[in-house]
């Protein structure tokens, strides 16, 4: 038996960012603790107003040997980028 | 008394403890068991100087003296100190620091509140913003409490233990004076014995889920909040937390 705590996965939303974005990990004994634990180290100094913690493990990630077949086809398609638009001021961040 | 010594002795009283819990906590900087304790407790022990900051402020200001916060934190001794025996004790394990915070953050969670309804608006304002802070504190103070409480054999152990030990200085928070009954008398303090029921309420609560045994005797320590007589260990943290300023008076950075 392991006398580690699970590690969890903190994503924290900025103070004017829309999206939660991944900060860091550390570990906690479970979900409610590891919510405090990410307040106290990736919040103190105001960088916060959410915070999503995931328990590493439930991380579904890509095969990193897969880069090939996975990424390389997009490399020279620019027409997908929605550049070629105009976007009114009006509209705001998209 | 007057009201204008009572108030003082009140700031004193509110700034020492969180002084003396404040600096307690700090030894456990890079001391701590696992990295995110190490900073969660080194952030308890910032919040607790930030008010101690407010609350000796206020004390000076109130004296007239011409004195500021820092002199009355670096340059009073063990017998002008009236904080509470409880916050004074040395730390012990980690189960004995985080059983102490959480029977001081219980009292400050629910003291704190009502003296933000303060008549005293420097009262009023320092006690809305330390609520804050004390709100989370107890919340954090607490699951730790009942995780190791309700956790091993050996954490169960250490954690009743921890309670025996602090117990009998737990009463000294409603051994009131004469101070008290005047801050109460023209509301700019809440008296701490109305806060009694409320307090034992939410300590048992805590202690029953943690699955912890309450100590029956009535028994407690009491000397610090009056300046009667402190423990032997006050003089002992004064001496490192004030040994700069005794050695370099005046000394800035």
């Amino acid at each position: 038996m392991s006398n580690e705590w699970p590690l969890w996965e903190i994503f924290i939303r900025g103070q004017h960012g829309m999206s939660h974005r991944h900060v860091g990990s550390l570990h906690a004994p479970d979900a409610e603790m590891a919510i405090k634990n990410a307040r106290d180290v990736y919040t103190r100094r105001n960088e916060g107003v959410s915070i999503w913690v995931i328990e590493a493990k439930n991380i579904a990630a890509s095969d990193p040997d897969a880069k090939g077949p996975l990424y390389d086809p997009s490399n020279s398609k620019v027409y997908r980028h929605p550049t070629f638009f105009n976007i009114p001021d009006e509209v705001g961040a998209m | 008394m007057d009201l204008k010594e009572a108030l003082e002795r009140f700031a004193l009283r509110m700034g020492d403890n969180t002084l003396v819990l404040g600096h307690r906590v700090s030894e456990w900087c890079g001391h701590a068991p696992v990295l995110e304790e190490d900073i969660a407790l080194a952030n308890t022990a910032l919040d607790l100087i930030g008010q101690t900051q407010f609350w000796l402020g206020l004390a000076a200001e109130v004296q007239e003296e011409g004195k500021t916060a820092d002199n009355l934190a670096f340059l009073r001794d063990a017998w002008d100190f009236r904080n509470l025996l409880l916050v004074e004790l040395p730390n012990g394990d980690f189960g004995r620091t985080l059983m102490r915070q959480f029977l001081f953050d219980a009292w400050q969670s629910i003291y704190l509140p009502r003296l933000a309804k303060s008549s005293d608006e420097r009262v009023a304002a320092i006690a809305e913003k330390a609520s804050k802070e004390a709100a989370y504190h107890v919340e954090r103070s607490a699951d730790t409490v009942v995780g190791l409480g309700d956790g091993t054999e050996e954490s169960h152990a250490r954690m009743q233990k921890a309670l025996e030990y602090l117990w009998p200085y737990v009463g000294e928070i409603f051994a009131t004076d004469e101070a008290d009954d005047i801050l109460a008398e023209a509301g700019v303090a809440v008296h701490p014995e109305s806060l009694k029921d409320e307090f034992y309420d939410l300590v048992t609560r805590v202690l029953n889920e943690a699955t912890l045994d309450i100590p029956q005797d009535l028994f407690f320590h009491k000397g610090g909040r009056n300046g009667v007589c402190h423990t032997e260990h006050l003089g002992h943290m004064l001496t490192e937390m004030q040994w700069l300023q005794r050695a370099y008076p005046g000394a800035t950075w």
